[in-house]
């Protein structure tokens, strides 16, 4: 289990890879952003995407899985308040398959929430050409696991 | 036309407003982020949100669909007009988003933008890129959601 302190600056945490298929494109775009160039293969083709090409709050919602099932499931996350810069550097196309990982730039106690703290990540996903296909900066809320064992202790078994 | 002579450059535009249910809330979690205050009513009361709370990623593609659907809806008003609709593109990206309050099971959330600027990209001539202020508030008032969102546009 992660806690704030094993956040160390410098730290790299692998994500777990995934292939994302034309149907998982299509689902996710027919809700949230049903545009032709992420609905239909040629509409993709002639699009400067170059494919069917996954809408870019999906790559960002399936980075977030990748993330949640390469660490951050493993870990004494709280949420996040906000995403510094996300980049959509290249299309993530059909038949894709993305990997990735998350490093820690730096970790610091939050003084609101006494045991909680707030460490700064840069994530980029690639995909299998070795392209970056997102970049992005963004803080993580942490409960420290020195709070978490006190509290433990003081509990009545 | 071009969205800056469509969007009045600094004026809020309502995209839409969007219903979060706990099923919604629940089968989007169980997708992309299954942390257990995004998938469990009950584990959620342990954590700092302190509820059922939707996904920081479900709230900004919530963002999407208004967006969507406001420029499917302007297209075809300014087609029946007789006008041109602008001719946009997708987006290379976003930055300073804040997700500033969560939003809990049964919240509604109107969507807004702002065109801030559209200036032409040297690197691609015939292209402009739009950047724009967008936000969700909740049925309080509360604003719930902000971030500077870019869009690519085509002459």
């Amino acid at each position: 289990m992660l806690y704030l302190e094993d956040f160390t600056p410098g730290r790299v945490l692998p994500l777990a890879s995934c292939t994302l298929d034309a149907a998982a494109i299509i689902e996710f775009a027919s809700e949230f952003d049903p545009q032709p160039m992420h609905l239909d293969e040629e509409a993709g083709k002639a699009s400067i995407l170059g494919g069917l090409a996954a809408s870019g709050w999906h790559t960002a919602s399936l980075f977030m899985r990748m993330m949640y099932d390469g660490w951050l499931a493993n870990s004494s996350s709280e949420g996040s308040p906000g995403i510094e810069f996300m980049k959509w550097k290249k299309p993530v196309i059909a038949g894709d398959t993305l990997c990735g990982q998350s490093t820690v730039i730096e970790a610091r106690p939050l003084r609101s929430r006494p045991g909680i703290g707030l460490v700064k990540f840069l994530h980029e996903v690639t995909n299998q050409n070795g392209d970056v296909v997102m970049r992005g900066e963004n803080p993580i809320m942490f409960r420290a696991r020195s709070v978490e064992n006190a509290t433990m202790a003081g509990d009545p078994a | 036309m071009k969205l800056s002579e469509l969007l009045p450059s600094g004026t809020a535009v309502v995209t839409g407003s969007l219903l979060f249910t706990a099923d919604d809330i629940i089968t989007f979690a169980r997708k992309f982020d299954p942390q257990p205050f995004h998938t469990d009513a009950e584990a959620a009361k342990d954590y700092v949100f302190g509820a059922l709370c939707a996904s920081g990623w479900h709230t900004c593609a919530g963002w999407m669909k208004t967006y969507v659907a406001y420029i499917v809806k302007e297209t075809g008003r300014l087609e029946a007009e007789g006008h041109e609709p602008p001719k946009l593109g997708p987006s290379p990206g976003f930055k300073k988003l804040q997700w500033l309050k969560p939003v809990y099971a049964g919240d509604t959330i109107t969507y807004s933008m702002t065109l801030l600027e559209s200036r032409p990209l040297v690197s691609r001539p015939g292209t402009w890129i739009n950047t724009s202020a967008n936000a969700g508030v909740n049925q309080k008032g509360e604003t719930v959601l902000r971030f500077e969102g870019s869009i690519l546009e085509f002459s």
